[in-house]
């Protein structure tokens, strides 16, 4: 069973959420990165960019499948994670922690109420 | 099995094939190139012997998994028997010895069979022109969509900057569109396998330029609303691509042309019984409704009043997206397809239809009764199908690749796996026409003996294979790593 912590938010595409005071960290479940298998490259977004909630903003690529990744809110990409380039693989070691994506300035607070919490999305991977 | 040396690592200076050995240039020949385009020293081959080459390279080829070796079930790419018939005709010395430049009254063999095979394949695709010009599917596909792009602009009509794709597409098709300049819109497919009509529907508008699709599609079934979407996307003033490659399971019986499809590229080394590709030569010929035909890519093999055959190229049809190569298609490629689809026939089409859908529903059933999971269990499967190990991954920890890996230990190819990505650990599974009912059996039992060793000792067949040259490869690192140059 992999591991969703409760304190994230969910996007339906499997991305998680975790909001500091309006800056929102990025990146894909454990069970998102379990299902790609390991990963070979990761395409991220450019700092300064502004995406809507959904807009695509990169894409993880494995040996089995590429897949995009899309912003689970609206705002200006302020930080990207750059280890990814050298070492992908941080995002199956520690999906939640190293192994984050990108970071937004969160323009519209109310995305965050438009994500799934914990329980929704452990109900919408059971389902699956 | 020994782990076999590179070539370059039986390399031994001064040694050679001198028989063979090219002779240096004379002097007043190597003064006519340029003094900085020469070599400054010699190419890093390796220096071996005659007789060291033929072992070194017969030893590999007997490692090879191969469709004359093996059962070679792989998904989507329509491994069948490359008849050794159509190899010899087309290896006949004056096919072999024409040069592309020989004047048309020295082709006129080599050009009749590419007209008749132009009108072969225009008749078993419903199409109203074909072009063989394209040097392979890929480059079939960017015909294709280029075609439908000189349509639009041709009528000024250039808001259309979509293509529509359903979900269950080939990776190639998305790929295709975006380097023809235009946006990809995925298309959802439903539960049983067909495309969600009223999403298609609403996807549909000013901007839709096409829609890519194959039938039977990815997922291994026909799509039954095939009218109904041609008509949206045609409604829509969007023109319907057909990605020809699961062509075999309809072959003879139902035609793109018929279904709505403007452009078709067929694959002929699926299809068509050419050898695959292995990184060689291939064709992606494309087929057209009436309105793409001043599109076609030139040059084609034409016929004049008196019989006589000849070149049509872009001096005579402007409106073409122009050449794709040097010539034409790779020619022996092409007179493979010719000698093939000549020796099927009429009738012959059709029993390719007729056996390669029922050899894939015979084994759906069979692997079914054995314990396999159908992704689509109630669907008839066309020529593939889909089955899916996430039962096994979940509950055994054993995934769709450790199943693979292991059916090589059962000297079975394995079919595709993960792909299409909509249905999880899963594997999609083409027989082909060609094989007998004992081929197809063998493999239900090494199925059958699989997912038995999987309850049993789920970590041996996680340590799949044994028996191979090699064990697991380390994929990731040579997707990160690619290093094909040799060095000491």
């Amino acid at each position: 069973m992999s591991e969703i912590p409760a304190e994230l938010r969910y996007a339906a595409s499997h991305e998680w959420a975790k909001n500091d005071d309006g800056v929102v960290t990025v990146g894909i479940t454990e069970h998102a990165q379990d299902a790609m298998g390991d990963l070979v490259y990761v395409e991220l977004p450019e700092v300064g960019q502004v995406l809507a909630a959904g807009d695509e903003a990169g894409v993880v690529e494995s040996v089995k499948a590429a897949s995009d990744i899309y912003a689970p809110v609206s705002g200006e990409v302020i930080e990207i994670n750059e280890a990814l380039e050298d070492e992908p693989e941080l995002v199956n070691n520690v999906p939640y922690e190293g192994g984050w994506l990108f970071k937004i300035q969160m323009s519209e607070a109310g995305d965050l109420d438009n994500l799934l919490t914990a329980d929704q999305y452990q109900a919408q991977i059971e389902s699956e | 099995m020994s782990e076999t040396q590179l070539i370059f690592q039986l390399s031994h200076p001064g040694r050679s094939a001198t028989s063979q050995a090219p002779k240096a240039l004379s002097d007043d020949k190597l003064s006519a190139i340029p003094a900085h385009l020469r070599r400054k020293q010699k190419p890093a081959l390796p220096e071996v012997s005659e007789m060291q080459v033929v072992r070194h390279y017969t030893n590999l080829s007997s490692k090879n998994f191969a469709i004359d070796k093996q059962f070679y079930p792989l998904g989507s790419c329509t491994m069948k028997y490359n008849p050794r018939g159509a190899n010899r005709a087309a290896m006949l010395p004056g096919f072999l010895n024409r040069h592309p430049l020989a004047p048309e009254s020295h082709s006129q063999g080599f050009l009749s069979c590419m007209f008749e095979l132009q009108n072969f394949l225009k008749e078993v695709t419903g199409m109203k022109g074909v072009s063989l010009a394209p040097m392979a599917g890929a480059q079939g596909e960017f015909a294709g969509v280029a075609m439908i792009r000189a349509y639009h602009e041709a009528r000024g009509d250039e808001a259309r900057t979509e293509i529509l794709i359903p979900e269950a597409a080939h990776g190639t098709n998305p790929a295709t569109a975006v380097m023809c300049g235009y946006k990809v819109r995925e298309v959802p497919v439903g539960k049983d396998g067909d495309v969600d009509l009223e999403a298609l529907k609403e996807a549909c508008g000013p901007q839709t330029a096409g829609l890519m699709m194959t039938n039977p599609s990815t997922c291994g079934v026909f799509e039954r609303q095939i009218e109904a979407i041609s008509k949206a996307v045609h409604e829509a003033g969007g023109l319907l691509y057909y990605d020809g490659a699961n062509l075999n399971a309809i072959l003879g019986k139902v035609r793109p042309g018929d279904m709505g499809f403007d452009v078709i590229h067929m694959n002929l080394h699926k299809t068509f019984a050419t050898p695959h590709g292995g990184g060689g030569p291939g064709a992606g010929p494309v087929g057209v409704s009436e309105r793409l035909l001043p599109y076609l890519p030139t040059p084609m093999a034409g016929q004049r009043d008196d019989g006589s055959y000849h070149w049509v190229d872009s001096d005579t049809l402007d409106t073409s997206i122009g050449h794709l190569s040097a010539f034409m298609g790779n020619a022996g490629v092409l007179l493979r397809a010719y000698f093939y689809a000549r020796s099927l026939g009429r009738e012959g089409m059709i029993r390719v239809g007729e056996f390669s859908t029922l050899a894939a529903n015979y084994l759906l059933k069979r692997l079914e009764a054995v314990g396999c999971t159908a992704a689509y269990p109630d669907r008839r499967a066309s020529h593939e199908f889909i089955l899916t190990f996430a039962k096994e991954a979940k509950e055994l920890g054993v995934t769709a690749m450790d199943i693979a890996k292991r059916l090589l230990d059962y000297n079975q190819h394995a079919p595709t796996t993960y792909f299409p990505l909509l249905v999880p650990e899963c594997f999609l599974i083409e027989p082909t026409e060609t094989e007998s009912k004992e081929a197809l059996d063998e493999f239900v039992d090494a199925m059958a003996a699989i997912l038995e060793e999987a309850r049993s000792e789920p970590d041996m067949v996680k340590e799949a294979p044994f028996t191979q040259p090699v064990r697991r490869l380390d994929d990731v690192k040579a997707a990160r790593e690619l290093d094909l140059t040799w060095t000491d």
